[in-house]
């Protein structure tokens, strides 16, 4: 191929979505001179899909992701018209942030800061190939023919690569949202061996909001107390919009089975996996035939558009049959469309081809991240931009890789799911995926990643600095509580009052704290010499003292998990001469080359049995 | 291949039939060295899998040893998937340490225990819960435990186990989708429903568990000490169960000098049945040793039989026993009651209030089916039903399952105290996990599957 030489960089990051500005902002803020390349500058951290971050399970990425350095938490709280903490009534480690987003200024917000960015330069720019010799990638090639040399490159192509879209009977090459799609890139990559595959995701039509008759909707206004997403943030005030809550109904339903035939996914058109979590709605009416109602909300997409999100209602049936189920629905009778539903497939590729630190095992210095890995939403592709771009930058300076194990974080838990099992479906985080939910809540992140993440090189002084605080002050107002003893006599009455049982003996504070119906607030009443500290720093000594036993019996867990993580394997180790290893759990070991027996136990297609002859061979060895 | 391993592989003491199993590249080589096939005169090598009758010989003094059947086995479709010899010897003991000592100085070295299953288990022949059920087969001691730990392998009890997993699953599905997706138009998890499922499992668990007393039973035989006052009647029961003289019976006080031990089996349940000499204050000293045996064997028997003379009024002696027995589990056997009863059947059962009284004449060979009955349904705890097989033989899987009751019942306790569900939540994947170890299966994707599957959710 005809190309010239631009520019050298250090690191060069295809795509700068949700993945893309978190490789590209941590390989520069590492200090390595860093390339961002965009189809589109309109599409940097574009919000294809809902107008929304965070979540169940999401929100402790997006929290984890700021502990360590990353921007996506900043950035909505920089943008967000609503904030919601979920799951309140269900436990602290379930509770999840989740804020509706200005999606515009999401986009500009985020912009802005790639564009101040030191060692970071963000260029609009189709990268077509890359420069590849024995020693791994070396740069990349645009259309223009311009290329750029580089030490290590980024694969964040979101759902571009060879991205299709389809409306019903209708299909056509096309990026999301209307931008174009990258067609040679995805066959070029195939040339080079990468294993690519077929995902498919679909996104609701937007509507005009004036047209929508919200007196037949329900209001789900957002939280009076804002919770920031950003450690960096204490207090956030906002005047908050709302969303809106309504059914789809038996009518709804009809128009959607009457036209059935006409949908792409039933079509046959559609070769890609799509999501189960994220099924469209006819996918929910014919799977579910005897649910009466789905419901859906309707969403702002921004504080400056009148355009709406209508959640819970994706599809790929044609333009006409949208309209006419959507105006079935109780305050949707006038609705217009301004964009219409759609199912996007696009290349992804087996995220089993990947080590844990996200670089492809075949190539070397060529890292991967976000839905190109097989994941869907933002927030996972954030996660793995993150940990991507702090990888690629920690080996061009000769250091260790940087890991997050299933016991640290919710993104050690997907990205070993991701590497380590694989997957057969775009990848959503949840809760329940994480055996340490109990220790890897929302509330501690900062607790258990900005060290790391500051020793690593990426989180910066003035939030290490504001960390070491917090901690301190944590610490020593559990000590106090701790050490300041009531007399049963002096606290009578507040007991009383409060329908807590009066004592007989003296009691620290710390011990009335555990107490279900008492909580930090309430004390203040008998506690009246407190220190001033900050409502991050509260909820967190809150839950430490108040589920200490349960937090205790967890830590024994990870405890025993790691003694499995921390026998560490070499990537060079050959399984093949390990007497009594199935052929089976011999070729994935080989495929995989896990980092350790942990991870090697977590392998599909490796049994309890083969672990144990493993565990036997490395005794056996240990002894010679 | 591994080195060459012997052992003998019958218990000790037990049978007509002693087994020495050699495994390694070295059998057929040792197997040639001591042992002679009767139609050696045809000079044909040993061929697979054929049953030679023949002696062992031990090749450097030329003297038989034993006269032996033998098979040889070649890999890899064999139980250790080595190349395998077996020996059947004569049961005693003496000819068995010979036969084996022989093949060890012809170039086997003695297995530790367990070895020839950790090979078959280490060369993928077993999975780790057959490699325990085969260890339960190897050490079966009746053909009832045989048939247990065969059904074992057969996944009887993994049938059990995944019953309540489901139950479990389902649970946890549901409370999944509550804690995931809180926007969705789901039924909520409610407390009620929480202690009602817990409470069900626990059942399920506690059933499961049930078996388990009689499977260790079954494996390791019950421990039964038969105690009275001398002259009751106590080598009389003994004989009379063995079906044959053992012990000495005489009129004499005292004859009985030491605990006698026998095991036997009562309807294919083993009974380790200790016959104890007449604890009673004595001054000699031969006797004493004999009275703190019996001691010692009382306080570690499952089940004591007390034999007291139905004919005659209860003495001081009948009292002290009584008064020790206390609440252990025990079957009063009214002995002579052809000469009339004369007993205080109401003071016993006042003292005794949990004892089984059976009346009986051993002489006659009356009340021995009802004492062998009533010892058979203890075992099965009235619950078992001999037909249902499916018993918990494994101190393994045994531990698995009283770790998940008590996962299950911190669950139950905690929703009970309508504590947070998150909370709730990790106690039941717990006891969901630990019973998954039972079976080898442990896939949070299972869930995640069913959540799907069960629920309509997403944007």
């Amino acid at each position: 191929m005809n190309y010239f030489i631009l520019d050298e960089y250090d690191v060069i990051v295809i795509g700068a979505g949700h993945a893309g500005c978190e490789a590209g902002l941590a390989a520069a803020r590492m200090g390595h001179r860093t390339l961002m390349l965009s189809i589109n500058l309109e599409a940097v951290a574009m919000m294809a899909c809902n107008p929304s971050i965070g979540g169940t399970g999401k929100g402790h990425l997006v929290r984890e992701i700021d502990a360590l350095g990353g921007e996506m938490g900043i950035n909505i709280d920089k943008a967000f018209i609503q904030s919601k903490m979920l799951n309140t009534a269900k436990g602290p480690a379930v509770h999840s942030l989740r804020a509706q987003a200005d999606k515009a200024r999401y986009h500009e917000e985020m912009k802005k800061t790639l564009e101040n960015q030191e060692n970071l330069d963000l260029k609009q720019g189709e990268a077509v190939d890359l420069l590849i010799d024995d020693d791994g990638v070396k740069g990349v090639i645009l259309k223009t023919g311009a290329a750029y040399r580089s030490k290590a490159v980024i694969l964040a192509t979101g759902t571009f690569l060879r991205g299709k879209i389809f409306i019903g009977e209708w299909s056509y090459d096309s990026g999301p949202n209307g931008l174009s799609a990258s067609v040679e890139l995805a066959e070029n990559l195939k040339r080079y061996g990468l294993l690519m595959r077929r995902f498919k995701t679909g996104t609701p039509a937007r509507a005009l909001g004036r047209t929508l008759n919200y007196e037949r909707m329900v209001e789900q206004p957002g939280d009076e107390k804002i919770i920031p997403f950003s450690f960096m943030n204490d207090e956030l005030q906002k005047d908050q919009v709302s969303c809106w809550l309504t059914y789809t109904n038996e009518n709804t339903h009809k128009v959607i089975r009457d036209n059935f035939s006409r949908s792409a996914l039933f079509g046959g058109q559609i070769e890609g996996i799509g999501p189960r979590y994220c099924p469209s709605i006819e996918d929910k009416v014919n799977r579910f035939a005897d649910k009466e109602r789905h419901q859906l909300f309707i969403e702002p997409e921004g504080l400056y558009t009148d355009e709406v999100y209508i959640q819970g209602m994706s599809s790929s049936l044609p333009e006409d049959v949208q309209g006419a189920f959507y105006r079935t629905i109780a305050g949707l009778e006038n609705l217009k469309i301004v964009r219409p539903a759609y199912a996007i497939e696009y290349d992804s590729i087996d995220p089993l081809e990947l080590s844990m630190t996200l670089e492809h095992r075949k190539i070397d210095n060529l890292y991967c991240a976000g839905q190109f890995n097989g994941s869907s939403g933002y927030e996972e592709a954030a996660a793995q931009g993150l940990i991507a771009g702090i990888n690629a930058a920690r080996k061009l300076d000769g250091r260790e890789p940087f890991l997050l194990d299933r016991s640290e974080a919710y993104i050690g838990v997907l990205i070993d799911d991701l590497v380590t099992k694989g997957t057969n479906e775009p990848y959503r985080i949840m809760t329940s995926r994480a055996e340490y939910r109990l220790v890897l809540r929302q509330d501690n992140a900062d607790l258990r990643l900005t060290e790391k993440s500051y020793h690593a090189g990426l989180a910066s002084e003035e939030r290490y600095r504001r960390f070491v605080r917090t901690r301190a002050a944590v610490e020593q107002e559990m000590k106090r509580l701790e050490n300041t003893v009531i007399l049963p006599s002096e606290i009578r009455g507040f007991l009383e009052k409060h329908g807590s049982t009066t004592l007989q003996n003296k009691i620290s504070l710390a011990e009335l704290l555990k107490r279900p119906e008492m909580n930090y607030e309430i004390l203040a009443e008998i506690d009246l010499h407190r220190p001033k500290l900050s409502q991050h720093a509260i909820t967190q000594m809150e839950v430490q003292i108040k589920y200490q036993g349960y937090i205790v019996k967890q830590l024994q867990q990870i405890e025993r998990f790691k003694k499995l993580e921390n026998r560490r394997l070499s990537s060079e180790f050959d399984y093949n001469q390990v007497d009594g290893l199935r052929i089976e759990a011999r070729q994935k070991l080989n495929q995989l080359k896990p980092i350790s027996v942990g991870q090697a136990s977590r392998i599909s297609g490796v049994s309890p049995a083969d672990i144990n002859v493993l565990l036997i061979h490395l005794e056996k060895q240990k002894r010679r | 291949m591994e080195d060459t391993i012997a052992a003998i592989a019958t218990a000790y003491g037990e049978g007509g039939i002693g087994i020495i199993r050699l495994s390694g590249e070295e059998v057929k080589n040792i197997l040639d060295r001591i042992f002679v096939p009767k139609q050696s005169q045809y000079k044909e090598s040993i061929v697979n899998k054929r049953l030679y009758y023949g002696h062992i010989i031990d090749p450097s003094c030329g003297k038989v040893i034993d006269e032996v059947l033998a098979v040889y086995m070649k890999a890899p479709a064999t139980y250790t998937t080595e190349d395998v010899v077996e020996i059947y010897c004569h049961g005693s003991i003496v000819a068995l340490r010979k036969t084996l000592s022989l093949a060890l100085r012809n170039g086997a070295r003695l297995a530790d225990k367990g070895e020839f299953t950790k090979r078959a288990f280490l060369n993928g022949r077993l999975d780790l819960s057959q490699a325990e059920a085969v260890i339960d087969i190897v050490k079966a001691k009746t053909d009832k435990t045989f048939d247990v730990a065969l059904s074992q392998m057969e996944g009887a009890l993994s049938e059990q186990v995944k019953k309540i997993r489901q139950e479990l699953m389902s649970l946890l599905v549901e409370i999944t989708v509550n804690l995931d997706y809180p926007d969705e138009d789901i039924e909520i998890m409610t407390y009620q429903k929480l202690t009602e499922s817990t409470t069900l499992i626990g059942d399920m668990i506690d059933k499961l568990l049930s078996t388990a007393g009689a499977g260790r039973i079954l494996r390791d035989g019950l421990n039964v000490a038969i105690i009275g006052k001398p002259n009751v009647g106590k080598s009389s029961l003994m004989n009379a169960l063995l079906k044959e003289a053992r012990a000495i019976v005489t009129e004499i006080p005292g004859t009985t000098r030491d605990t006698i031990e026998e095991v036997i089996s009562i309807r294919d349940i083993p009974v380790k049945l200790t016959d104890t000499a007449g604890i009673r204050e004595t001054e000699d000293q031969i006797e004493r040793i004999g009275i703190e045996k019996s001691k010692e064997s009382f306080n570690r028997s499952d089940l004591i039989i007390f034999i007291v003379d139905g004919s005659s009024p209860l003495t001081k002696e009948d009292r002290r026993i009584m008064a020790k027995l206390d609440s252990r589990k025990v079957i009063i056997l009214m002995n002579k009651t052809d000469l009339g009863l004369q007993v205080e059947e109401a003071e016993i059962k006042i003292t005794l209030p949990h004892g089984k009284l059976i009346k009986a004449s051993i002489k006659n060979n009356e009340g021995i089916e009802a004492l062998e009955q009533e010892i058979t349904d203890m075992v099965y705890g009235g619950e078992v039903k001999q037909e249902e097989s499916l018993l918990v033989t494994n101190v393994r899987h045994m531990e698995l399952l009283e770790k998940a009751r008590i996962a299950i019942g911190d669950a139950l306790i905690m929703a009970e105290n309508s504590e947070a569900l998150d909370f709730i939540e990790v106690d039941i994947r717990r006891s969901w996990e630990l019973l998954g170890e039972i079976i080898g299966e442990s896939v949070t994707e299972d869930i995640i599957e069913q959540v799907f599957a069960r629920f309509c959710l997403g944007k």
